[in-house]
Protein backbone atom coordinates (compact mmCIF):
# COMPACT_ATOMS: atom_id res chain seq x y z
CA UNK A 1 0.00 0.00 0.00
CA UNK A 2 1.53 3.16 -1.03
CA UNK A 3 2.38 5.70 2.36
CA UNK A 4 -0.26 8.70 2.42
CA UNK A 5 0.74 11.82 2.01
CA UNK A 6 1.04 14.07 5.08
CA UNK A 7 -2.06 16.15 4.06
CA UNK A 8 -4.32 13.47 4.02
CA UNK A 9 -3.37 11.89 6.97
CA UNK A 10 -3.63 15.51 8.72
CA UNK A 11 -7.23 16.29 7.34
CA UNK A 12 -8.18 12.21 9.06
CA UNK A 13 -8.99 12.76 12.59
CA UNK A 14 -6.81 10.28 14.35
CA UNK A 15 -9.74 9.44 16.61
CA UNK A 16 -13.07 8.80 15.35
CA UNK A 17 -15.76 11.02 17.32
CA UNK A 18 -17.38 8.09 19.34
CA UNK A 19 -13.95 7.01 20.20
CA UNK A 20 -13.20 10.07 21.81
CA UNK A 21 -16.59 10.81 23.21
CA UNK A 22 -16.71 6.78 25.03
CA UNK A 23 -13.10 7.12 26.02
CA UNK A 24 -13.37 10.12 28.31
CA UNK A 25 -16.53 9.20 29.77
CA UNK A 26 -15.17 5.40 30.60
CA UNK A 27 -12.01 7.58 32.13
CA UNK A 28 -14.66 9.79 33.93
CA UNK A 29 -16.31 6.79 35.13
CA UNK A 30 -13.32 4.90 36.18
CA UNK A 31 -11.96 6.98 37.69
CA UNK A 32 -14.92 6.78 40.20
CA UNK A 33 -15.25 3.64 40.27
CA UNK A 34 -11.48 3.27 41.58
CA UNK A 35 -12.28 6.01 44.63
CA UNK A 36 -15.44 4.30 45.79
CA UNK A 37 -14.20 0.73 45.42
CA UNK A 38 -10.92 1.63 47.54
CA UNK A 39 -13.78 3.49 49.47
CA UNK A 40 -15.99 0.05 49.68
CA UNK A 41 -12.86 -2.04 50.29
CA UNK A 42 -11.13 -0.47 53.41
CA UNK A 43 -14.83 -1.11 55.05
CA UNK A 44 -13.26 -5.20 54.94
CA UNK A 45 -9.78 -5.32 53.35
CA UNK A 46 -10.13 -9.04 53.83
CA UNK A 47 -10.17 -11.50 50.90
CA UNK A 48 -11.99 -15.05 50.89
CA UNK A 49 -12.45 -17.97 48.58
CA UNK A 50 -15.54 -19.48 47.96
CA UNK A 51 -18.93 -18.93 48.86
CA UNK A 52 -18.90 -17.05 51.98
CA UNK A 53 -16.07 -15.16 54.50
CA UNK A 54 -16.50 -12.77 57.51
CA UNK A 55 -15.03 -11.53 60.16
CA UNK A 56 -15.00 -14.70 61.84
CA UNK A 57 -13.02 -16.52 59.18
CA UNK A 58 -9.69 -17.10 58.22
CA UNK A 59 -8.74 -14.68 54.94
CA UNK A 60 -7.33 -15.99 51.40
CA UNK A 61 -5.41 -12.90 51.90
CA UNK A 62 -5.43 -9.56 53.96
CA UNK A 63 -4.38 -6.04 52.73
CA UNK A 64 -2.13 -3.91 55.62
CA UNK A 65 -4.49 -0.99 55.50
CA UNK A 66 -6.68 0.70 58.61
CA UNK A 67 -10.37 0.13 58.00
CA UNK A 68 -13.32 2.23 58.71
CA UNK A 69 -15.23 -0.63 60.63
CA UNK A 70 -14.15 -1.22 64.60
CA UNK A 71 -15.19 -5.21 64.01
CA UNK A 72 -12.68 -5.44 61.26
CA UNK A 73 -9.24 -4.44 62.48
CA UNK A 74 -6.19 -5.88 60.12
CA UNK A 75 -3.94 -3.86 63.14
CA UNK A 76 -3.51 -0.82 61.49
CA UNK A 77 -6.40 1.04 63.49
CA UNK A 78 -9.91 1.43 62.33
CA UNK A 79 -9.85 5.18 61.81
CA UNK A 80 -10.53 5.35 58.04
CA UNK A 81 -13.83 7.65 57.30
CA UNK A 82 -17.00 5.32 56.70
CA UNK A 83 -18.13 6.20 52.87
CA UNK A 84 -19.72 3.08 51.81
CA UNK A 85 -23.18 4.71 51.23
CA UNK A 86 -22.40 7.73 48.74
CA UNK A 87 -19.52 5.41 47.61
CA UNK A 88 -21.77 2.62 47.11
CA UNK A 89 -24.22 4.58 45.21
CA UNK A 90 -21.67 6.60 43.05
CA UNK A 91 -19.85 2.98 42.22
CA UNK A 92 -22.99 1.70 40.67
CA UNK A 93 -23.64 5.02 38.91
CA UNK A 94 -20.56 5.10 37.75
CA UNK A 95 -20.99 1.59 36.66
CA UNK A 96 -23.96 1.94 34.69
CA UNK A 97 -21.66 4.32 32.89
CA UNK A 98 -19.10 2.22 32.07
CA UNK A 99 -21.20 -0.37 30.89
CA UNK A 100 -23.47 1.59 28.59
CA UNK A 101 -20.58 3.69 27.30
CA UNK A 102 -18.70 0.34 26.84
CA UNK A 103 -21.70 -1.33 24.99
CA UNK A 104 -22.28 1.93 22.48
CA UNK A 105 -18.29 1.61 22.01
CA UNK A 106 -18.39 -2.21 20.96
CA UNK A 107 -21.36 -1.91 18.89
CA UNK A 108 -20.32 0.88 17.10
CA UNK A 109 -16.57 -0.66 16.92
CA UNK A 110 -18.05 -3.72 15.29
CA UNK A 111 -20.59 -2.05 12.64
CA UNK A 112 -17.50 0.72 11.62
CA UNK A 113 -15.12 -2.41 11.56
CA UNK A 114 -12.93 -0.32 14.29
CA UNK A 115 -11.79 -3.65 16.22
CA UNK A 116 -11.20 -5.16 12.60
CA UNK A 117 -9.11 -2.14 10.85
CA UNK A 118 -7.21 -0.68 13.99
CA UNK A 119 -6.87 -3.20 16.70
CA UNK A 120 -6.67 -6.36 15.44
CA UNK A 121 -2.71 -7.00 15.37
CA UNK A 122 -2.02 -6.69 11.38
CA UNK A 123 -1.20 -9.52 9.36
CA UNK A 124 2.14 -11.05 9.81
CA UNK A 125 2.22 -9.07 13.29
CA UNK A 126 -0.01 -12.45 15.19
CA UNK A 127 2.42 -14.46 16.12
CA UNK A 128 4.52 -14.61 19.46
CA UNK A 129 7.65 -14.57 16.91
CA UNK A 130 6.61 -11.17 15.31
CA UNK A 131 5.14 -9.55 18.97
CA UNK A 132 8.37 -10.31 20.88
CA UNK A 133 10.70 -7.42 18.94
CA UNK A 134 7.93 -4.94 19.54
CA UNK A 135 8.05 -6.18 23.17
CA UNK A 136 11.78 -5.71 23.62
CA UNK A 137 11.97 -2.21 21.91
CA UNK A 138 8.78 -1.31 24.14
CA UNK A 139 10.98 -2.86 27.07
CA UNK A 140 14.04 -0.33 25.95
CA UNK A 141 12.14 2.69 26.16
CA UNK A 142 12.41 3.15 22.37
CA UNK A 143 10.50 6.45 21.57
CA UNK A 144 7.80 5.46 19.56
CA UNK A 145 8.12 4.99 15.64
CA UNK A 146 6.64 8.54 14.67
CA UNK A 147 3.78 6.40 12.22
CA UNK A 148 2.76 5.01 15.63
CA UNK A 149 0.75 8.34 16.12
CA UNK A 150 -1.33 7.36 13.65
CA UNK A 151 -1.49 3.77 14.31
CA UNK A 152 -0.88 1.46 17.02
CA UNK A 153 1.71 -1.31 17.21
CA UNK A 154 0.66 -5.26 17.29
CA UNK A 155 1.89 -5.01 21.10
CA UNK A 156 -0.47 -2.20 21.94
CA UNK A 157 -3.42 -3.66 19.31
CA UNK A 158 -3.11 -6.86 21.54
CA UNK A 159 -2.85 -4.93 24.94
CA UNK A 160 -6.33 -2.72 23.93
CA UNK A 161 -8.04 -5.95 22.57
CA UNK A 162 -7.56 -7.96 26.13
CA UNK A 163 -8.70 -4.84 28.26
CA UNK A 164 -11.91 -3.94 26.11
CA UNK A 165 -12.88 -7.70 26.02
CA UNK A 166 -11.55 -9.67 28.66
CA UNK A 167 -11.08 -7.39 31.51
CA UNK A 168 -13.53 -4.64 31.61
CA UNK A 169 -16.64 -7.74 30.84
CA UNK A 170 -15.16 -9.69 33.45
CA UNK A 171 -14.96 -6.46 35.98
CA UNK A 172 -18.37 -6.33 35.45
CA UNK A 173 -19.30 -9.90 35.95
CA UNK A 174 -17.65 -10.27 38.46
CA UNK A 175 -18.86 -7.28 40.35
CA UNK A 176 -22.31 -8.29 39.32
CA UNK A 177 -21.93 -11.84 40.61
CA UNK A 178 -21.78 -9.88 43.86
CA UNK A 179 -25.09 -8.48 43.61
CA UNK A 180 -27.60 -11.45 45.74
CA UNK A 181 -30.63 -9.69 43.24
CA UNK A 182 -28.90 -10.26 40.03
CA UNK A 183 -27.76 -13.49 41.32
CA UNK A 184 -31.04 -15.00 41.43
CA UNK A 185 -32.28 -14.06 38.13
CA UNK A 186 -28.38 -15.97 36.99
CA UNK A 187 -27.05 -17.85 39.45
CA UNK A 188 -24.05 -19.07 37.09
CA UNK A 189 -23.11 -15.64 36.92
CA UNK A 190 -21.62 -16.66 40.96
CA UNK A 191 -21.26 -20.17 40.82
CA UNK A 192 -18.84 -20.31 37.36
CA UNK A 193 -16.55 -18.25 39.28
CA UNK A 194 -16.87 -20.62 42.43
CA UNK A 195 -18.79 -18.62 44.57
CA UNK A 196 -19.63 -14.85 45.82
CA UNK A 197 -16.60 -14.10 47.73
CA UNK A 198 -14.34 -15.77 44.60
CA UNK A 199 -15.98 -12.99 42.70
CA UNK A 200 -15.08 -10.56 44.81
CA UNK A 201 -11.47 -11.48 45.50
CA UNK A 202 -11.32 -11.40 41.01
CA UNK A 203 -13.14 -8.39 41.05
CA UNK A 204 -10.23 -6.67 43.39
CA UNK A 205 -7.33 -8.91 40.86
CA UNK A 206 -9.33 -7.49 38.12
CA UNK A 207 -9.06 -4.03 39.37
CA UNK A 208 -5.51 -4.27 40.12
CA UNK A 209 -4.77 -5.39 36.39
CA UNK A 210 -6.69 -2.32 35.14
CA UNK A 211 -4.91 0.03 37.38
CA UNK A 212 -1.57 -1.06 36.09
CA UNK A 213 -2.95 -0.56 32.36
CA UNK A 214 -4.09 2.53 33.61
CA UNK A 215 -0.21 3.05 34.77
CA UNK A 216 1.70 1.76 31.98
CA UNK A 217 -0.88 3.55 29.26
CA UNK A 218 -0.35 7.32 30.85
CA UNK A 219 3.05 6.38 31.08
CA UNK A 220 3.15 5.61 27.32
CA UNK A 221 1.36 8.60 26.43
CA UNK A 222 3.92 10.71 28.61
CA UNK A 223 6.87 8.70 26.72
CA UNK A 224 5.52 9.47 23.10
CA UNK A 225 4.53 13.20 24.38
CA UNK A 226 1.60 13.76 26.70
CA UNK A 227 0.21 17.07 25.36
CA UNK A 228 0.41 15.99 21.55
CA UNK A 229 -1.33 12.36 21.94
CA UNK A 230 -3.78 13.40 24.52
CA UNK A 231 -5.42 16.49 21.91
CA UNK A 232 -5.27 13.74 19.28
CA UNK A 233 -7.76 12.36 21.69
CA UNK A 234 -9.89 15.18 22.22
CA UNK A 235 -9.72 17.08 18.77
CA UNK A 236 -9.42 13.92 16.85
CA UNK A 237 -6.02 15.90 15.19
CA UNK A 238 -2.84 14.18 15.60
CA UNK A 239 -1.23 16.80 14.25
CA UNK A 240 0.39 18.15 11.35
CA UNK A 241 3.08 16.48 9.48
CA UNK A 242 5.29 19.17 10.03
CA UNK A 243 5.12 19.06 13.52
CA UNK A 244 5.71 15.21 13.80
CA UNK A 245 9.27 15.30 11.89
CA UNK B 1 -13.21 24.93 10.57
CA UNK B 2 -16.17 24.60 8.53
CA UNK B 3 -17.27 20.91 8.27
CA UNK B 4 -20.36 21.78 10.20
CA UNK B 5 -22.87 21.34 7.31
CA UNK B 6 -26.36 21.66 7.59
CA UNK B 7 -26.88 17.94 7.27
CA UNK B 8 -25.15 17.44 10.03
CA UNK B 9 -26.64 20.15 11.47
CA UNK B 10 -30.33 18.58 11.18
CA UNK B 11 -29.39 15.32 11.82
CA UNK B 12 -27.83 16.27 14.92
CA UNK B 13 -30.68 18.23 16.28
CA UNK B 14 -33.11 15.53 15.32
CA UNK B 15 -31.13 12.75 17.52
CA UNK B 16 -31.13 15.31 20.10
CA UNK B 17 -34.88 15.69 20.09
CA UNK B 18 -35.50 12.06 19.82
CA UNK B 19 -33.06 11.35 22.73
CA UNK B 20 -34.94 14.05 24.69
CA UNK B 21 -38.27 12.72 23.83
CA UNK B 22 -37.00 9.36 24.45
CA UNK B 23 -36.06 10.02 27.90
CA UNK B 24 -39.30 11.78 28.82
CA UNK B 25 -41.18 8.32 27.33
CA UNK B 26 -38.56 6.09 29.67
CA UNK B 27 -39.84 8.46 32.59
CA UNK B 28 -42.85 8.13 32.23
CA UNK B 29 -43.22 4.07 31.64
CA UNK B 30 -40.93 4.07 34.93
CA UNK B 31 -43.01 6.21 37.14
CA UNK B 32 -46.29 4.16 35.21
CA UNK B 33 -44.89 0.52 36.27
CA UNK B 34 -43.25 1.47 39.49
CA UNK B 35 -39.80 1.42 38.34
CA UNK B 36 -38.83 4.57 40.43
CA UNK B 37 -37.33 4.26 44.00
CA UNK B 38 -37.96 6.32 46.43
CA UNK B 39 -34.80 7.85 47.11
CA UNK B 40 -34.32 8.52 42.99
CA UNK B 41 -33.65 12.53 43.79
CA UNK B 42 -30.43 14.02 43.78
CA UNK B 43 -27.15 12.95 41.94
CA UNK B 44 -27.21 9.46 42.46
CA UNK B 45 -30.90 9.04 41.67
CA UNK B 46 -30.03 8.20 38.09
CA UNK B 47 -27.95 5.42 39.27
CA UNK B 48 -30.23 4.17 41.51
CA UNK B 49 -33.13 4.45 39.02
CA UNK B 50 -31.77 2.40 36.62
CA UNK B 51 -30.59 0.05 38.87
CA UNK B 52 -33.75 -0.36 40.95
CA UNK B 53 -35.44 -1.11 37.56
CA UNK B 54 -33.14 -3.24 35.81
CA UNK B 55 -33.12 -5.60 38.44
CA UNK B 56 -36.92 -4.95 38.79
CA UNK B 57 -37.30 -6.50 35.37
CA UNK B 58 -34.79 -8.97 35.86
CA UNK B 59 -34.84 -10.61 39.13
CA UNK B 60 -38.84 -10.52 39.43
CA UNK B 61 -40.03 -13.59 41.14
CA UNK B 62 -36.84 -15.63 40.45
CA UNK B 63 -35.35 -16.99 44.05
CA UNK B 64 -32.31 -16.23 45.90
CA UNK B 65 -29.51 -18.69 45.59
CA UNK B 66 -30.36 -21.58 48.07
CA UNK B 67 -27.52 -23.64 49.31
CA UNK B 68 -26.88 -27.45 50.83
CA UNK B 69 -26.81 -28.20 54.12
CA UNK B 70 -23.08 -28.78 53.86
CA UNK B 71 -22.30 -25.22 52.80
CA UNK B 72 -24.19 -23.41 56.21
CA UNK B 73 -20.92 -21.47 57.97
CA UNK B 74 -19.77 -22.80 60.74
CA UNK B 75 -19.10 -19.46 61.93
CA UNK B 76 -21.60 -17.23 61.16
CA UNK B 77 -20.69 -12.96 62.31
CA UNK B 78 -23.47 -10.92 63.11
CA UNK B 79 -22.41 -7.10 63.66
CA UNK B 80 -22.34 -6.17 67.34
CA UNK B 81 -25.83 -4.99 68.57
CA UNK B 82 -26.18 -1.66 70.67
CA UNK B 83 -27.37 -2.35 74.20
CA UNK B 84 -31.09 -3.14 73.99
CA UNK B 85 -33.56 -1.15 75.52
CA UNK B 86 -34.96 -2.21 78.93
CA UNK B 87 -38.58 -2.71 77.07
CA UNK B 88 -36.30 -5.65 75.28
CA UNK B 89 -35.00 -6.70 78.28
CA UNK B 90 -38.04 -7.20 80.23
CA UNK B 91 -39.69 -9.12 76.99
CA UNK B 92 -36.37 -11.17 76.96
CA UNK B 93 -36.77 -12.36 80.51
CA UNK B 94 -40.43 -13.57 79.85
CA UNK B 95 -39.22 -15.54 76.75
CA UNK B 96 -40.48 -12.83 74.84
CA UNK B 97 -44.19 -14.03 75.57
CA UNK B 98 -45.42 -10.46 75.30
CA UNK B 99 -43.59 -9.76 72.09
CA UNK B 100 -46.35 -8.85 69.53
CA UNK B 101 -45.70 -7.91 66.11
CA UNK B 102 -48.73 -5.15 64.97
CA UNK B 103 -49.36 -5.25 61.28
CA UNK B 104 -51.45 -1.76 60.39
CA UNK B 105 -52.51 0.99 58.00
CA UNK B 106 -53.78 -0.22 54.39
CA UNK B 107 -55.28 -3.64 55.49
CA UNK B 108 -58.82 -4.92 56.34
CA UNK B 109 -58.07 -6.81 59.39
CA UNK B 110 -55.20 -5.11 61.42
CA UNK B 111 -53.79 -7.13 63.78
CA UNK B 112 -51.13 -7.94 66.96
CA UNK B 113 -49.32 -11.35 66.06
CA UNK B 114 -47.58 -13.46 69.09
CA UNK B 115 -44.66 -15.09 68.21
CA UNK B 116 -46.97 -18.46 69.02
CA UNK B 117 -49.51 -16.68 66.31
CA UNK B 118 -46.64 -16.54 63.72
CA UNK B 119 -45.49 -20.27 64.60
CA UNK B 120 -48.80 -21.20 63.98
CA UNK B 121 -48.39 -19.99 60.33
CA UNK B 122 -47.10 -21.86 57.62
CA UNK B 123 -43.62 -22.88 58.85
CA UNK B 124 -40.66 -23.03 56.27
CA UNK B 125 -37.10 -23.05 55.55
CA UNK B 126 -34.17 -21.86 53.30
CA UNK B 127 -30.85 -22.20 52.97
CA UNK B 128 -29.23 -18.43 51.87
CA UNK B 129 -26.53 -16.50 52.21
CA UNK B 130 -26.33 -12.79 54.28
CA UNK B 131 -24.38 -10.42 52.59
CA UNK B 132 -23.50 -7.51 54.28
CA UNK B 133 -22.81 -4.43 51.83
CA UNK B 134 -19.07 -3.87 53.59
CA UNK B 135 -18.12 -7.44 51.45
CA UNK B 136 -18.33 -10.05 54.03
CA UNK B 137 -20.99 -13.14 53.98
CA UNK B 138 -22.51 -16.12 55.90
CA UNK B 139 -25.04 -18.78 54.90
CA UNK B 140 -27.60 -19.85 56.90
CA UNK B 141 -30.69 -22.04 57.36
CA UNK B 142 -33.27 -19.58 57.89
CA UNK B 143 -36.69 -20.69 59.57
CA UNK B 144 -39.48 -18.67 59.61
CA UNK B 145 -43.01 -17.65 58.22
CA UNK B 146 -43.53 -16.24 54.86
CA UNK B 147 -44.67 -12.79 54.70
CA UNK B 148 -46.71 -13.27 51.84
CA UNK B 149 -48.95 -15.31 54.48
CA UNK B 150 -49.00 -12.70 57.04
CA UNK B 151 -50.09 -10.17 54.63
CA UNK B 152 -52.69 -12.41 53.45
CA UNK B 153 -54.39 -13.37 56.40
CA UNK B 154 -54.80 -9.32 57.79
CA UNK B 155 -56.25 -8.46 53.95
CA UNK B 156 -53.70 -5.74 52.41
CA UNK B 157 -56.04 -3.26 50.36
CA UNK B 158 -55.32 -3.42 46.49
CA UNK B 159 -53.67 0.33 46.28
CA UNK B 160 -51.34 -0.50 48.80
CA UNK B 161 -47.35 -0.47 47.04
CA UNK B 162 -45.05 -1.05 49.79
CA UNK B 163 -44.66 -2.68 53.10
CA UNK B 164 -42.71 -0.48 55.61
CA UNK B 165 -41.40 -2.55 58.40
CA UNK B 166 -39.54 -1.09 61.66
CA UNK B 167 -37.68 -2.48 64.37
CA UNK B 168 -37.59 -2.51 68.50
CA UNK B 169 -34.21 -0.45 68.04
CA UNK B 170 -35.07 3.08 67.72
CA UNK B 171 -34.81 4.51 64.34
CA UNK B 172 -34.40 1.31 62.97
CA UNK B 173 -36.82 0.98 60.27
CA UNK B 174 -37.35 -0.24 56.11
CA UNK B 175 -39.85 -0.97 53.70
CA UNK B 176 -39.81 -3.27 50.53
CA UNK B 177 -42.30 -3.14 47.42
CA UNK B 178 -45.00 -5.23 47.30
CA UNK B 179 -42.90 -7.62 44.80
CA UNK B 180 -40.36 -8.48 46.99
CA UNK B 181 -42.61 -8.24 50.16
CA UNK B 182 -44.74 -10.99 48.44
CA UNK B 183 -41.57 -12.84 47.64
CA UNK B 184 -41.95 -16.78 48.63
CA UNK B 185 -38.83 -16.71 50.21
CA UNK B 186 -39.18 -12.93 52.20
CA UNK B 187 -39.79 -14.84 55.80
CA UNK B 188 -40.56 -13.36 59.28
CA UNK B 189 -37.72 -15.55 60.44
CA UNK B 190 -38.07 -16.84 64.23
CA UNK B 191 -35.26 -19.68 63.66
CA UNK B 192 -31.69 -19.98 62.38
CA UNK B 193 -29.76 -23.52 61.89
CA UNK B 194 -32.33 -25.75 63.85
CA UNK B 195 -32.33 -23.51 66.90
CA UNK B 196 -33.94 -20.49 67.83
CA UNK B 197 -33.01 -17.06 66.19
CA UNK B 198 -30.37 -15.95 68.82
CA UNK B 199 -30.60 -12.46 69.82
CA UNK B 200 -27.47 -11.78 68.32
CA UNK B 201 -28.99 -12.38 64.81
CA UNK B 202 -32.02 -10.59 65.21
CA UNK B 203 -34.07 -12.71 67.84
CA UNK B 204 -36.86 -13.52 68.59
CA UNK B 205 -37.92 -11.94 64.97
CA UNK B 206 -35.94 -11.02 62.08
CA UNK B 207 -37.17 -9.83 58.98
CA UNK B 208 -35.54 -12.34 56.53
CA UNK B 209 -34.86 -11.04 52.62
CA UNK B 210 -32.05 -13.06 50.44
CA UNK B 211 -32.40 -11.09 47.35
CA UNK B 212 -31.32 -8.05 49.00
CA UNK B 213 -28.32 -7.25 51.57
CA UNK B 214 -28.12 -7.63 54.95
CA UNK B 215 -29.15 -4.40 56.12
CA UNK B 216 -32.65 -4.67 54.45
CA UNK B 217 -32.57 -7.66 56.63
CA UNK B 218 -34.02 -5.47 60.39
CA UNK B 219 -33.46 -7.11 63.05
CA UNK B 220 -36.31 -6.66 66.24
CA UNK B 221 -38.70 -7.02 64.45
CA UNK B 222 -42.18 -5.45 65.83
CA UNK B 223 -44.12 -3.59 63.27
CA UNK B 224 -45.24 -3.38 60.40
CA UNK B 225 -47.24 -1.09 58.15
CA UNK B 226 -49.09 -1.39 54.62
CA UNK B 227 -48.92 1.87 52.82
CA UNK B 228 -49.45 3.09 49.19
CA UNK B 229 -46.60 5.77 49.93
CA UNK B 230 -43.06 5.89 51.33
CA UNK B 231 -43.88 10.06 51.40
CA UNK B 232 -44.54 10.13 54.81
CA UNK B 233 -42.35 8.31 56.50
CA UNK B 234 -38.79 9.50 57.79
CA UNK B 235 -37.65 11.59 55.36
CA UNK B 236 -39.84 10.02 52.63
CA UNK B 237 -37.01 8.34 51.07
CA UNK B 238 -38.17 5.00 51.41
CA UNK B 239 -36.43 3.99 55.06
CA UNK B 240 -33.92 5.22 57.16
CA UNK B 241 -30.69 4.17 55.47
CA UNK B 242 -30.97 6.75 52.72
CA UNK B 243 -31.24 9.16 55.59
CA UNK B 244 -27.82 7.59 56.51
CA UNK B 245 -26.34 8.16 52.26
CA UNK B 246 -27.14 4.40 52.04
CA UNK B 247 -29.82 2.91 49.21
CA UNK B 248 -32.73 1.81 49.54
CA UNK B 249 -32.96 -0.90 46.94
CA UNK B 250 -30.27 -3.30 48.29
CA UNK B 251 -29.95 -5.89 45.86
CA UNK B 252 -26.52 -4.96 44.39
Amino acid sequence: MATASPRAISTTPRHAAVVRITHWLTVLAFLALLITGAEILISHPRFYWGESGNPNTHPLFSLPLPTSRPWVNNGFGTAMPDGNGWGRYLHFEAAWVVALTGLVYVLWGIWRGHFKNHLTPQRGERSAGALWPVITKSLRGGRAANDEAHSYNALQRATYLVVIFVLFPMVIWTGLAMSPSFTSAVPAAASLLGGRQSARTLHFVITLLLVGFFVVHVAMIALAGFWKRTRAMVTGRAGAAKEDA
Amino acid sequence: MSGLSRRKLITGGLAATAGVAGLAVADRLAKAYGLVPPDAGGLFGPGETLTYAAQSLLTAHRPAREFPRSMISKDPFAVPIAPPSDAFKQSQALGFKNWRLTVDGMVERPTAFSLADLQSLPVRNQITEVACEEGWSYVAEWIGTPLSGVLREVGVLPQARYVAYFSMEPDQWDSLDMGEALHPQTYLTMGMNDGELPVAFGGPLRMRVPMQLGYKNLKFLHHITVTDSMKRFGKGLGSVSPEFGYAWFAGI
